[in-house]
């Protein structure tokens, strides 16, 4: 590849061509100013539309300046980044956004984890000396996210994200002038549109345009309800990233921490995610046996591949998306529903309330639980099995509102009969991790043997779309994985098209999986994070004592004292669910 | 009419055939520039001979239309792309119009040229869908050229193929700019993109693509039957040819015209224009659309060619001309510009978006008599910094009607922020209308006719106008007959 020599405040080096001058400047360690600019290049993420002008430089010999984010290196060019006519064009452009900013910071979700705010720092903006009318917008509140597009810079992250990566096409820009705005089409309501409520819109924006629907006052009045019963469940992947909300190091297991906050902050009873992700393993997976065993039998009425749908991003992209396919996901609910009708029902039986009494909370790393946890399907008589879904950030957030100091917090276990769990369940947290949860039971109960290895190191990569053949018995079977719905198209379509015969498909909505889910502590685009939290989880799994859901006492328990076995008519009556056509645009 | 200042290229044609028979355009020598580059001509020659004639680009940016064919003829495609950009939008400009609506057989001859030159076989007309007429004559004309085989497969029997589809833009100014244009047509948002990589080098649909503006287009089966010496032999050293101007505003003969360059203003407004109406005095003149700037009287002996209106802070554009006297406020010009472009700009880039409302709030608080000297300035560094920054040609344009007119009309900015006076009498919030007590005769029509009743006065004795509630409508003033009220 050729090289180009740059210039860059009086620095020279190379880079190849195709660099970007903000590229060149990186490898100088000069400092340039980006706001729309986001390369996330793991996964194929790059928002170069150069429409913020923060990073203008002069190039030599140029007549206007030109964006550093998106402005091929020429071989000789000599760029200056410092010039008083850089600073106050850059100002410039600040003092203009500021101008149509709400400037609310101190009731703005995102205080804090603003890239305006910090650009302000960073210029010392003291004051505004442009001044005028402001867009103004309405708010657009579905039950996951807020959009506020008064506080929009018109960035096109959020675009980016949720066309080219997400393939939903939900976000566009809209308008003309002033008035541009980024927009579902006809600017509808979210809720009214193919948003699948992942919230990776969330994750990418630089201001609190795009920020979840925060439910933390809700669970602090259930838990001040003296007629209530509260009952918390937290999700895999929470454990890997709270941590980071609270101020500590990402990279460590948090569950231990996690457990003693949920505890100290009022929480009647602290269940775990991870039990219902053991019962998830058992259901589908039996359900995949029997499916596949039809198939092979040559019974018209099942189709394979069956595919996971612990994700309700996934679900409800393949309802607008793909709904021909709608009987090719397994029926299972995902780990939360099960956990709420499993609490609602039969620990509300030991506890002998009635459900009403009872108020089920999760901490999830997503925000379409919040969305999930609504649908009028997951509810006896308008009473939903999961009432309030609070994402990882909420509940670092209510952590530190309850002067909890989660660093100093001793490590505690989980209540039982509800929280316990075998090291197939944290795993659901990355992506390819239900495949090997699931393959790991499928395999001991379809060959009665005992698997030789438990780690299915095929599936465990940060990749989009992993596929591999593995022998379970007599069976080699075909799996597809993909975390993110763009890559998860891929896969649909080549099952739509016949290209590739699976028998198992894992599908999460986020990037990496729940690690890098839409409700997680902002990522900034960094991989090397989510390898982190990737990490922890695998870990966990390494450290329990059982590694397969079957294995789980209390899953046994369950099946014995309430349930039957899988499948039975009373798991299908609490466990699975069925899916509907929705409009595709 | 013969006018000895008007020499026709461009739109010779138009208003002289039947644009609606291929035959009258044929009788007058049509598409025997295609035949001549397609039997003695190699597409490296046609380019060669369009760089010779120094064709530079009508659209208003001015780049030489054979420089940017080569281009496009370097990069190696399977597929490449000629545009002809007819999504003309300057307010008051209707150039392209009347070439597609009276000679559109030319355009797609030009294009089909254009195609062979670049080896390219696709064209697209990108044209607004509020010219009914237009479109539905390049549709008769563009079936009329395949029935005779002069587009489609095999053109007049060579293996030389070449065929022309519409497409219809919604109206937006930007997508004049050619890769909002290129985002439009591909379907997408009107937007413009980072430059580079260029049109010619990854245009539509990524391949290599030539946008050429309708008026260009026109010219060059002209150029390719009468040769490059005949060409560059009109014009200026920098600027060949001719250029058609859209002259309208205070001038007594509105409409087309076409001018070889080097033309001088004064010959424009004065001969071919008729002169100022009403004995009027000449104020100034914008030329460039809302992306120029306005020219004095002090401008009025320059010969008008691309530098020349560069050098004195204004631009060729597309050729819209818009005349002003002396009763035209250039604040408020400068506003009526803004007022367009703001409404225009995409919303893409932050300059543009909030800078050109920004602009146009600064303006208008002028116009109403509550600007300050500050302003003054802040007017004149928010227009540098979006000048410097916008992303496109059109945030990049659109403060040049406000540098351009506060530098030559500067005192008429301060007599607006400073005195608070209009001086042309244009501003309504800084115009007074007062009673001339000697010229008053009482006969009452002024208060008879002013719609808020703040004249008050008995007949045969001297009227007075309430300030607080006149809403300076001018009525009064138009009606008294013994010209006893005055605005100032």
């Amino acid at each position: 590849m050729s090289m180009m020599n740059i210039t860059i405040d009086g620095k020279t080096t190379q880079v190849p061509a195709g660099s970007t001058i903000l590229d060149a400047a990186k490898k100088l360690n000069v400092h340039i100013p980006t706001l729309c600019f986001l390369q996330m290049d793991e996964l194929k993420f790059n928002n170069m539309v150069a429409s913020c002008r923060i990073c203008v430089v002069e190039v030599e010999n140029r007549r206007n300046l030109a964006p550093a984010c998106a402005t091929p290196v020429m071989d000789g060019m000599v760029v200056k980044t410092n010039t008083i006519r850089v600073l106050n064009a850059r100002r410039t452009v600040l003092e203009l956004f500021l101008s149509d900013h709400p400037k609310d910071c101190l009731v703005c979700a995102k205080s804090g984890n603003c890239e305006l705010q910090d650009l302000a720092e960073y210029f010392g903006m003291r004051e505004v000396g442009i001044t005028g009318a402001m867009s103004t917008y309405r708010q657009d509140v579905s039950p996951s996210i807020i959009r506020d597009m008064d506080k929009c810079i018109m960035c096109r992250r959020c675009e980016t994200m949720c066309n080219n990566v997400q393939t939903c096409g939900v976000l566009s820009g809209v308008n003309r002038g002033f008035d541009a705005v980024v927009a579902p089409a006809f600017e509808m309501n979210l809720y009214d549109t193919t948003c699948t409520n992942c919230g990776q819109c969330t994750q990418v924006c630089p201001v609190g345009a795009l920020v979840e629907n925060d439910h933390t006052w809700k669970v602090i009045d259930a838990i001040a309800d003296p007629d209530k019963v509260t009952v918390v469940q937290a999700a895999p992947a929470v454990r890997a990233a709270l941590g980071e909300a609270c101020g500590m190091e990402a990279g460590q297991s948090f569950t231990g921490k996690m457990v003693a906050a949920l505890r100290r902050l009022g929480f009647d009873h602290v269940f775990d995610t991870d039990f219902a992700a053991d019962l998830t393993i058992m259901e589908e997976g039996s359900e995949f046996l029997d499916r596949l065993q039809k198939f092979l039998d040559g019974d018209k009425n099942v189709r394979m591949p069956i595919m996971t749908s612990c994700c309700p991003g996934w679900v409800k992209f393949f309802e607008h998306q793909f709904p021909d396919l709608l009987d090719v996901p397994s029926t299972a609910k995902s780990p939360q529903q099960m956990f709420g009708a499993i609490a609602k029902s039969y620990y509300a039986e030991i506890l002998g309330i009635p459900r009403e009494k009872m108020v089920v909370v999760s901490v999830m790393p997503c925000l379409a639980k919040k969305y999930e946890c609504s649908r009028p399907e997951f509810a006896v008589n308008g009473n939903p099995d999961v009432d309030i879904v609070i994402s990882t950030r909420e509940l670092g957030r209510l952590i530190k509102r309850m002067n909890i100091d989660f660093a100093k917090l001793p490590d505690e276990d989980f209540d039982n009969p509800l929280g316990a769990s075998t090291g197939a369940a944290p795993i659901f947290g990355n992506s390819g991790g239900v495949m090997e949860a699931a393959l790991r039971t499928a395999y001991e109960l379809a060959t009665g043997e005992t698997l030789p290895a438990v780690e299915f190191e095929a599936v465990r990569t940060l990749t989009g779309v992993k596929t591999a053949e593995i022998q379970v018995g007599p069976h080699t079977l075909n799996v597809g994985v993909a975390s993110g719905l763009g890559n998860a198209r891929k896969l649909l379509e080549m099952v739509q098209s016949g290209e590739k015969q699976f028998h198992v498909i894992e599908i999460m909505a986020c990037p990496g999986g729940c690690i890098g889910g839409g409700g997680q502590p902002y990522h900034h685009g960094d991989m090397e994070l989510l390898a982190k939290r990737n990490k922890v989880l695998y870990n966990e799994d390494a450290g329990k004592e059982f590694r397969k859901s079957h294995e789980n006492p209390y899953i046994i328990e369950l099946y014995e004292k309430f349930l039957g076995k899988p499948l039975s008519e009373k798991a299908h009556h609490l466990l699975h669910t069925h899916y509907f056509k929705r409009h595709q645009l | 009419m013969v006018d000895k200042n008007q020499l026709r290229i461009a739109t010779r044609n138009t208003g002289f055939i039947d644009p609606e028979s291929v035959e009258s355009y044929i009788a007058v020598g049509g598409y025997q520039a295609l035949g001549k580059c397609l039997a003695e001509m190699k597409p490296a020659d046609v380019i060669d001979l369009m760089k010779n004639s120094g064709l530079r680009g009508r659209g208003g940016a001015g780049f030489p239309t054979g420089v940017k064919w080569g281009f496009a003829a370097k990069y190696a495609s399977d597929t490449k792309y000629v545009v002809c950009n007819a999504d003309e939008g300057d307010p008051g400009a209707f150039m392209d119009r009347a070439v597609l609506e009276g000679d559109p057989h030319n355009v797609l001859e030009a294009m089909a040229i254009g195609g062979y030159a670049i080896g390219g076989n696709k064209g697209t007309i990108y044209i607004r869908a509020e010219y009914p007429l237009a479109i539905a004559r390049l549709k008769l004309a563009i079936q009329q050229a395949k029935d005779m085989g002069l587009l489609g497969d095999n053109i007049m029997g060579t293996d030389f193929s070449f065929d022309i589809e519409l497409k219809y833009g919604a109206g937006a100014f930007v997508c004049g700019e050619e890769t909002a244009l290129i985002a439009s047509m591909e379907g997408n948002r009107g937007e413009p993109y980072t430059k580079p990589p260029f049109p010619a080098e990854a245009g539509y649909w990524d391949k290599p693509t030539i946008v050429n503006n309708v008026e260009t287009l026109a010219n060059i089966p002209a150029i390719i039957m009468k040769g490059a010496d005949w060409f560059s032999g009109i014009g200026t050293e920098t600027s060949k040819g001719t250029k058609v101007f859209c002259i309208c505003g205070k001038i007594n003969n509105v409409g087309l015209i076409e001018v070889p360059m080097g033309t001088s203003l004064k010959t424009v407004i004065y001969d071919v224009g008729g002169g100022i109406p009403g004995g009027k005095e000449f104020k100034a003149v914008q030329t460039g659309g809302p992306s120029g700037g306005a020219l004095t009287y002090k401008d009025l002996d320059a010969p008008i060619d691309y530098e020349n209106l560069v050098a004195r802070q204004s631009m060729m554009g597309s050729g819209g001309m818009i005349v002003m006297d002396e009763d035209d406020c250039m604040v408020s010009v400068a506003k009526f510009f803004l007022d367009f472009t703001m409404d225009e700009t995409c919303g893409k880039c932050t300059p543009c978006r909030i800078g050109s409302k920004r602009l146009y709030e600064l303006l208008d608080k002028i116009t109403i008599g509550q600007g300050t000297e500050a302003d003054l300035d802040k007017l004149r560094s928010l227009s540098d910094n979006i000048k410097d920054t916008a992303l496109c040609g059109l945030g990049q344009t659109m403060p040049n009607p406000v540098l351009s007119t506060m530098r030559v009309f500067e005192d008429e900015y301060r007599a607006h922020v400073i005195d608070k006076k209009c001086p042309a009498g244009v501003c309504a919030d800084l115009l007074e209308f007062t009673v001339v007590d000697e010229k008053c005769v009482g006969c009452t029509l002024c208060a008879r006719v002013c719609p808020v009743n703040c004249i008050s006065g008995k007949p045969k004795e001297v009227h007075v106008i309430d300030q607080a509630a006149c809403i300076k409508c001018g009525a009064c003033l138009d009606k008294c007959k013994f010209d006893a009220i005055i605005k100032q």
